[in-house]
């Protein structure tokens, strides 16, 4: 791989960022825009200029809610999403640790709980969560959890679900399969 | 009688309970047959996305080609597993060589995708298929002009995998409208509710669903609904919270757009999982049951 540009525009959802031409209107549109150190305009921006540790230890993509408004909206095909997916993925199998956001913990107790049940367990998932960042903020979840829990919203226990060894088979062999190539 | 191949998603049995409850009962009268896929499992999900996406495409196309192999399509009411679902199958589309490492590993489970599948929302259903002027046909108990902010959510329509506006869309206002309530005016319909990161940056989505909430009722709204799982676990599971992050005193119903029409279909509350909600729809009831009360004050 030649450069950052390179890098990113290889990846699913960062094919679109050379059409960029900076108009902004992503970062106009984004409801997390002010969270971001980097909204989606700016860091197309640090790519084209090669700052990989800048971008990829960056929580600015972490905040992407998915709303999908910035990638409707851009007069060039961009899709800033996918971009901030694209850039999540790269961020993660470099073992860049980022800080200022709980998200990257949040989406690791997620897909570990899709991977030990085949769907997802809510209550599992988040009582990962907070284990690996904050048990006193679990305190604060309780009333939420709580009422979850009464309505019947909130199973404690997963379900069994049938294909879930198909489903551990399968992404194993497809690790194989892309390993392999 | 329309026959799909359903696929609930995993909030449908949890934590959004009254979604896959109310969608069952509302199909038979609606003359949907709605075939349960098989063996399931997660449709890819946007945290999987993020973390690995390739990984989350092969988690989808295990789904994509079980039902491939039913033949008809594939009807979801979860606006996530509708966008993740849609996009790994036009990912695989685009690209042949993905495909072919992943059918390389579907192998292994005895399944093969070929990308011949249509995969579809369950207001898409309801909207072009079922369509309003047949369901309001249907409709025993008309909900007597009740004011509903029709929320659409982000995921619905957008990106465009539909046929709906991206910004200001219209087919909920009509499931709405054709059940006898009225879609009042509704200018955050298609914002984001925070999403997941309702867990992870708790206090940014809650200002998101504030503003919601706050709109809704600037314009009149009785109640919310909305067909997202997602949507309506952080309008009405959040709300307490909310009130207590910015002392507020929201206390505004937040339906499933199922569990509505499966009133106006004079379904009971229990069997639509109208229990299951958190925020009490109950001051919403009175007004559909009684309708001599309200009818002699318009």
């Amino acid at each position: 791989m030649n450069t950052f540009v390179e890098e990113v525009a290889a990846t699913l959802g960062g094919e679109h960022i050379l059409s960029c031409i900076q108009c902004g209107v992503c970062t106009g549109s984004c409801p997390m825009a002010s969270q971001m150190e980097y909204p989606p305009r700016k860091i197309i921006a640090l790519i084209r200029a090669g700052m990989r540790d800048k971008v990829l230890s960056s929580s600015s993509m972490w905040f992407c809610l998915s709303c999908h408004l910035c990638g409707c909206r851009c007069p060039r095909g961009v899709k800033p999403t996918d971009l901030a997916h694209a850039l999540e993925s790269l961020a993660t199998q470099h073992g860049y640790r980022v800080k200022g956001t709980r998200t990257p913990a949040m989406y690791h107790s997620f897909v570990g709980s899709i991977k030990a049940n085949g769907r997802v367990h809510e209550f599992g998932m988040m009582f990962i969560f907070y284990l690996r960042t904050n048990l006193l903020a679990a305190l604060k979840m309780i009333p939420v959890g709580l009422k979850l829990f009464l309505h019947r919203r909130m199973p404690l226990m997963p379900r069994k679900v049938e294909g879930k060894a198909d489903l551990s088979r399968l992404i194993q062999k497809f690790r194989e399969v892309r390993g392999a190539q | 009688m329309k026959e799909y191949t359903y696929y609930p998603g995993c909030s449908a049995e949890a934590t959004a309970k009254g979604l896959g409850l109310s969608v069952e009962v509302i199909a038979k009268p609606l003359d949907m047959k709605l075939i349960e896929l098989e063996g399931w499992t997660c449709c890819g999900s946007t945290p999987y996305d993020a973390l690995n996406e390739l990984e989350s495409i092969v988690v989808a196309a295990r789904n994509l080609a079980l039902a491939e192999k039913k033949g008809r399509d594939l009807v979801t009411p979860c606006s996530a597993c509708y966008i993740t679902l849609n996009k790994a199958n036009i990912r695989l589309e685009d690209h042949p060589h993905l495909m072919a490492q992943v059918n390389e590993a579907l192998a292994v489970i005895n399944l093969e995708y070929h990308g011949n599948l249509r995969i579809r929302h369950l207001v898409d259903v309801l909207v072009n298929d079922i369509t309003p002027e047949v369901i309001a046909t249907k409709i025993k108990r008309p909900l007597h002009g009740l004011k509903v902010a029709p929320y659409y959510g982000c995921q619905l329509v957008r990106p465009h995998f539909g046929t709906d506006d991206t910004e200001f869309p219209q087919s909920l206002d009509r499931l709405v409208e054709c059940v006898g309530a009225e879609a009042v005016y509704f200018p955050l319909k298609a914002r984001c509710c925070g999403a997941s990161l309702i867990i992870s940056e708790e206090k940014l989505a809650l200002n998101l669903i504030r503003k919601l909430l706050d709109n809704a009722l600037e314009n009149g709204a009785q109640c919310i609904a909305t067909p997202c799982p997602l949507c309506q676990t952080n309008l009405d599971a959040y709300q307490s919270r909310v009130n207590s992050t910015f002392k507020t005193h929201y206390k505004l119903p937040v339906f499933f757009i199922t569990q509505l029409i499966g009133l106006a279909l004079e379904i009971d509350p229990i069997p639509l999982g109208l229990n299951t909600n958190i925020v009490s729809p109950k001051e919403v009831l009175n007004y559909i049951y009684n309708p001599i009360t309200h009818s002699t004050t318009h």
